[in-house]
């Protein structure tokens, strides 16, 4: 019989494949011209979220920026409402009206899908400023990019959690680049972590290509502010295979550095860690693979044949009527 | 009744608010330990405790978008900007956050906030602190504007703008902070609609339409007419900017056929604009003159005060501009 951390892990896993085989159908429908808009795959970066959704409780807040299809998904969102959402369904987890970069879903506490960088960030402070509050012990789950460092709200919003001691982790998912920009030309830290420390902040440097490593570290960041409320912030250095968006070949970078990420790859290195400890068959391997790639196929069906929201509805989100309060 | 000022008016729907419903919490600019900048928020710290009035550090576009973020799982936050002058640093907030939320994520975050301070030109704080905010937002699908012009209406828009589960912006009154008036007892539950104008004064001639601190010039000009001119003109209080009462408007116009519009705002593009275009749609026949409005001058606000007053709107071109339109 399985431990219940094998068993974990071994979901956590398929959670990261069906995040892969998602993407790459999203992708293969974004050049088929299904697919509206921009459009920025997580391929290569999912132990980051996978990791520590599974280190975090499914009632503590998480937003995130707009390269987000992961993040719901690793909430539990339904590849299917995700898929239909990037085709501007009625069905789709925002019904449609907000796209690929504003995934939102209030059941499983996932606060979008947010587009304008750094804005965010002022936002999940509000949320630990909620908890707080109300005495609850939730944690405040904050993604953005590396891009995000140098916004003016991502400043203002580390000093006021930090004023506040709010329970609040800012994640800083480190691909080295935000859009073309690499770090080093965007930022005059060298290391990303030490914006923390101008704000008191505790920072954890963590890597974002070993699951592992990701759970066991955040794990230990969530309890312990779940322990005593305070905001801490997680650099981790992870790695984008795709370019920023659909439309960007990625020249910026070398090949060199592509390919020395992709030996390195999340879901290769958790497999043969499973692998290895006997705890995964390269056969149930397989059967998991195939049953991410279905999912993800089944929901390019689901998303085609899926309604557009009516235009009656054209004038209904803008305000909130009594009636829907 | 007894008579308040317009910053007593305000400070009781706080408290009021407050004390009905415990997710309701204000955070600005030194509203807890100073009291106010304005004074508005005078003795609420003592009553209510630094859990629920927050002082921030001069940080607009966080605390804004921290209101943002605890209004989405279920507080409502009242932020007050020092004035909305300073709004513009929050800009992205106020605009790209509060009113989109919903849209966004296909109805399932509503954003019950309220953002509230002075708002439009007081007297030589120079260009910066001059913004007379309502046109900006006022283009902004998803929010709601108000402008109350006396102590009644500012209680009773605001204690109505609190409990409004959408983005609220009441626009206060800068200058009119001390100006006094008529408000029911503190035990009355005084909530005043959105999107309700308010006929002043009632007159035959010509329409005056206001709002926020062009009200008492307006009554002031229609005294004046009156008086000087034999014109009788009917004073509109607009109120509410978003949404609009356009049915007051334009039964008032059908009734004068002649109409000048008072804004505190900029001419190009201004609140007074769309007013026209609305009025000349709707009731194209029915008007007896072309629509005149008194705005600002289209300048960054000078400090000096004889070309600051010359920006500004007033009585003297208010008169004037009704005048032309009546053709004396």
């Amino acid at each position: 019989m399985q431990q219940p951390e094998q068993r974990d892990e071994v979901e956590m896993l398929s959670l990261m494949l069906l995040i892969r085989r998602f993407e790459e159908r999203a992708s293969q429908q974004y050049q088929a011209q299904k697919i509206g808009g921009f459009c920025h795959l997580y391929i290569g970066q999912e132990a980051v979220v996978v990791g520590v959704v599974s280190a975090a409780r499914p009632d503590d807040y998480l937003i995130t920026a707009y390269r987000d299809h992961a993040h719901a998904l690793a909430r539990g969102t339904s590849a299917n409402a995700c898929m239909a959402e990037l085709f501007g369904k009625a069905t789709g987890c925002s019904r449609g009206l907000g796209g690929s970069m504003h995934y939102f879903d209030k059941e499983r506490h996932m606060y979008g899908g947010h587009a304008i960088v750094g804005a965010h960030v002022p936002l999940a402070v509000g949320m630990a400023f909620a908890s707080k509050y109300r005495g609850e012990d939730r944690v405040t789950l904050c993604f953005f990019g590396d891009g995000a460092i140098n916004q003016g709200a991502f400043h203002e919003a580390l000093n006021l959690a930090a004023l506040y001691k709010l329970p609040i982790v800012f994640i800083c998912e480190n691909n080295l680049f935000a859009m073309g920009t690499s770090v080093e030309r965007s930022t005059s830290l060298k290391e990303i972590v030490d914006r923390a420390e101008g704000y008191d902040i505790p920072g954890t440097v963590v890597d974002g290509m070993n699951f592992r490593e990701v759970r066991d570290k955040m794990a230990e960041i969530i309890g312990s502010i779940r322990r005593d409320p305070h905001p801490a912030f997680a650099e981790i250095r992870t790695y984008r295979y795709r370019g920023h968006s659909m439309s960007d070949p990625a020249s910026y970078r070398t090949k060199e550095q592509l390919e020395k990420f992709r030996l390195d790859d999340p879901i290769t290195r958790l497999r043969a860690q499973l692998t290895r400890e006997g705890k995964l068959t390269n056969e149930q391997f397989d059967i998991m693979d195939k049953g991410a790639k279905e999912t993800a196929l089944a929901s390019v069906k689901f998303a085609e044949e899926s309604p557009d929201p009516p235009l009656e509805e054209l004038y209904d989100y803008t305000y909130v009527s009594e009636a829907r309060a | 009744m007894r008579e308040i000022t317009y910053r007593q008016a305000l400070n009781e729907a706080l408290a009021e608010e407050l004390t009905r419903d415990p997710n309701v919490f204000l955070m600005g600019e030194e509203v807890a330990e100073y009291n106010g900048a304005y004074k508005v928020s005078q003795g609420l710290l003592e009553r209510f405790g630094p859990k629920r009035i927050i002082d921030t550090p001069i940080s607009e576009n966080g605390f804004a978008g921290m209101g943002v973020g605890a209004a989405m799982v279920g507080l409502r936050p009242i932020i007050e900007f020092m004035t909305f002058s300073f709004s513009l640093v929050a800009f992205d907030q106020v605009v790209n956050n509060a009113p989109n939320m919903l849209t966004m994520s296909g109805g399932q975050f509503n954003i019950p906030i309220t953002f509230r301070g002075p708002n439009g030109p007081a007297h030589q704080l120079g260009a910066t602190h001059s913004h007379a905010t309502e046109c900006l937002y006022a283009n902004v699908p998803g929010l709601k504007i108000c402008t109350p012009a006396t102590p009644r209406d500012a209680k009773g828009l605001l204690k109505t703008a609190i409990r409004d589960d959408n983005p609220v912006l009441v626009l206060e009154a800068e200058l009119l902070y001390s100006s006094k008036g008529m408000v029911e007892p503190e035990d009355f539950e005084l909530l005043i609609p959105l999107g309700k104008a308010e006929l002043k004064r009632e007159g035959s001639d010509v329409t005056i339409i206001s709002y926020a601190q062009s009200v008492p010039m307006a009554t002031a000009a229609a005294e004046m007419l009156e008086n000087n001119e034999e014109i009788s003109a009917e004073v509109l209080d607009l109120r509410s900017i978003k949404p609009l009462d356009l049915e007051a408007i334009l039964q008032s116009v059908s009734k004068t056929h002649r109409v000048v519009i008072i804004e505190q705002d900029r001419p190009f593009c201004g609140v007074g604009a769309e007013i026209c275009y609305r009025i000349q749609k709707e009731i194209f026949d029915s008007l007896d003159a072309p629509i005149m409005r008194v705005a600002q001058e289209d300048v960054p606000m000078p400090y000096n005060e004889r070309l600051e007053r010359a920006v500004l709107p007033s009585v003297e071109k208010l008169v004037t501009a009704v005048k032309k339109v009546c053709y004396t």
